[in-house]
């Protein structure tokens, strides 16, 4: 069902408006306190907004503000929660447990529990049908949990970080099971993981302060990012800037020529992985790729403010940049913090886009139901 | 028998207290005249009095289970100007003598009591009735349910009940099919509870219902009348309340504590049934 979705809970300082359509998953990220458990609780009915409007197909889930208030029941509106325990009533077994929705929605109990056996199949643990939930490994736990919420055939599917409490080992199986389940599916999940948003998500809702600050297809969002937040989700430097007449000039002072829509003046940015970022110290050999004063090569000269270690590379924050580089080339370049450096990256590998016009984190900015 | 952790004079005022429970109870059963323990406890006083204390005792658990869970439920998930005030008030009856809360109820439901004299009007007597024992036993031991059906529903917190509303149960579903089978060992436990303290009392029974042979006169009451006249007879139905006393810790007990409702099954193993007979 599509959703649309407009709330506010100042004393939280929430205000969010997104829309979603029929069988869409969006993935809703933000650093903690940003909202994320809010805007689940809102649609859930768990919590009650202090002025919105939400449907879900044809049907209200609340619609507050002055003269109304309506507020439908956790129970009548159709939206089941995937939480990250997966909190199977440690009193009834598994059966029982995913027979519980469709009960509760009226089956009788020959019916619930048939619907409950076919969803049990359908998650890949008919076995453990019979069991007390007590007796569940963490991934079983959550597969059936999936079964539950599934089994009341619910209009919208809410996930709040349904693999975070899992083994690493155990994630992988069950979100390839969310995949599956999630397919033409209305469904909003709220993850850390950048993995969950790339692999289950058509669309992208970063929150922060709760407020919406980006959002998107996540294919445009992982190659377009708007936030400092979105770019470290996609892996990405964000150099933000502005049009000129010739090109593009960012914060650092980096000149990119470039030819696209787009009027001196506007707000633009510049998207570039940390591994096609070169560093060099003035007069030495550079590094990674070597641009050497090749054409298509813009630089800029700046101080090394950070150095990281991560993984195979050593990351270098210069210039408002990171740069990927080999430890062996950090080291025998002498890079510490404090030393200066020449910054450059090569026009091809990099993406230069207009930012959305006012960017404004309120109402109305999250709407992403036109793919642009 | 590892000590290590505590200094020595923990280990040893731990002892001391022990002993100061359990020697009283020692030096009565050591006062019992076995010979006559059976005619003792068998005379009819006795089983009346051990009669109309079960009844009662029952009668008031009862009434306990049926006011204390949805005062419990209502302490525990509802938030509402003064809800503070009001559980000190429910839960003022544990610390208050019970000569108090006798006083209290017979000015209540007493024939010149602000209820009591509405009733009277109405040819219901209460006070110095078996019906005045059962309201005196329920007013010492309601919050004993009160308290621990409390804290368990706080302790189990409301991620099922959400969990089950958003599953399309009404409040009453989740509040039979997954509220209250959550807290039921808490709920056993405090019923247990209740019992035992409306088996016990005295004050509150004394004060507004008197003492009245097979209709009032319960078994500790009976215990303290025969004092004066049979000693041998007080210390033999002592005993039998003694022993009544151990059953209910000991079901208390094996009732499974709140801990298990840890998901993996792993909670504590029952309690070693060996541990209260060792004194070494």
């Amino acid at each position: 069902m599509p959703l649309t979705f407009a709330g506010a809970l100042p004393e939280r300082g929430f205000d969010v408006a997104f829309d979603l359509a029929d069988g869409e998953t969006v993935a809703v990220l933000g650093p903690n306190g940003a909202g994320k458990s809010t805007l689940l609780g809102l649609l859930a009915g768990l919590l009650a907004p202090s002025a919105g409007r939400a449907t879900l197909g044809e049907d209200v889930l609340f619609d507050v503000g002055p003269g109304r208030r309506v507020l439908i029941e956790p129970r009548r509106r159709g939206v089941s929660l995937l939480a990250q325990e997966a909190l199977l009533f440690p009193h009834l077994s598994v059966l029982e447990n995913v027979a519980f929705g469709p009960r509760s929605r009226g089956l009788s109990r020959a019916e619930a529990r048939a619907t409950a056996s076919a969803w049990l199949e359908r998650v890949g643990t008919p076995e453990l049908a019979g069991r007390s939930p007590g007796r569940l490994s963490g991934g079983q736990a959550q597969r059936v949990a999936i079964a539950r919420a599934l089994a009341t055939d619910p209009a919208l599917l809410l996930l709040d970080e349904p693999l975070a409490a899992l083994d690493v080992t155990v994630a992988p199986a069950i979100r390839t099971l969310l995949r599956e389940v999630l397919q033409g599916r209305s469904a909003v999940i709220v993850t850390h993981d950048a993995l969950d948003a790339f692999l289950l998500a058509d669309r992208v809702l970063i929150l922060d302060g709760g407020r919406v600050v980006e959002a998107g297809r996540t294919m445009e969002v992982l190659t377009r990012p708007v936030t400092a937040f979105g770019a470290r989700l996609a892996g990405l430097n964000l150099l933000l800037g502005r049009r000129t007449e010739m090109g593009f000039t960012g914060a650092n002072g980096l000149v990119v020529p470039w030819e696209g829509p787009g009027r001196a003046g506007e707000e633009f940015a510049l998207a570039i992985r940390p591994a096609a970022v070169s560093v060099a110290r003035p007069g030495g050999p550079s590094t990674g790729t070597d641009h050497g004063a090749a054409s298509g090569t813009s630089r800029v000269t700046a101080i090394v403010d950070d150095i990281e270690h991560r993984g195979e590379a050593i990351r270098v924050h210069a210039a408002g940049m990171a740069a990927d580089l080999a430890p062996a080339d950090a080291v025998a370049m002498g890079i510490v913090p404090g030393c200066a450096v020449e910054v450059s990256l090569r026009h091809q590998d990099a993406v230069v886009y207009a930012l959305p016009a006012a960017p404004d984190a309120g109402r109305g900015t999250g709407r992403t139901g036109d793919g642009r | 028998m590892n000590t290590a952790a505590l200094p020595r004079w923990v280990v040893a005022a731990a002892v001391v207290g022990a002993v100061f429970v359990v020697l009283p109870l020692a030096a009565m059963t050591l006062r019992i005249d076995w010979p006559r323990f059976i005619p003792l406890v068998t005379s009819e006083g006795a089983r009346a009095a051990l009669l109309l204390s079960l009844r009662t005792s029952v009668s008031a658990t009862i009434l306990c289970v049926l006011f204390g869970v949805p005062l419990a439920l209502v302490l525990a998930r509802t938030s509402f100007p003064g809800r503070r005030f009001v559980r000190s008030l429910v839960l003022l009856p544990l610390v208050l003598p019970p000569v108090v809360g006798g006083i209290a109820l017979l000015y209540t439901f007493g024939r010149r009591g602000l209820i009591g004299s509405g009733l009277a009007s109405l040819g219901i007597d209460v006070a110095f009735s078996t019906t005045a024992v059962v309201l005196a036993q329920a007013f010492v031991a309601l919050p004993f349910l009160v308290l621990s059906l409390e804290g368990a529903l706080r302790t189990v917190g409301t991620r099922y009940e959400a969990v089950g509303a958003t599953l399309g149960a009404g409040r009453w579903t989740v509040l039979r099919r997954i509220t209250l089978p959550l807290v039921l060992p808490a709920l056993v436990s405090g019923a247990v509870l209740s019992f035992a303290r409306a088996l016990g009392e005295f004050g509150a029974t004394l004060t507004f219902a008197g003492s009245l042979q097979g209709s009032t006169r319960t078994l500790p009451l009976e215990i303290y009348l025969q004092r004066e006249t049979d000693p041998d007879a007080a210390v033999a139905l002592s005993l039998v309340l003694v022993v009544v006393a151990v059953v209910v810790v000991g079901v208390a007990h094996r009732v499974r504590p709140l801990g298990s409702l840890d998901p993996r099954g792993t909670a504590s193993p029952k309690a070693p049934a060996a541990a209260p007979g060792r004194v070494d």
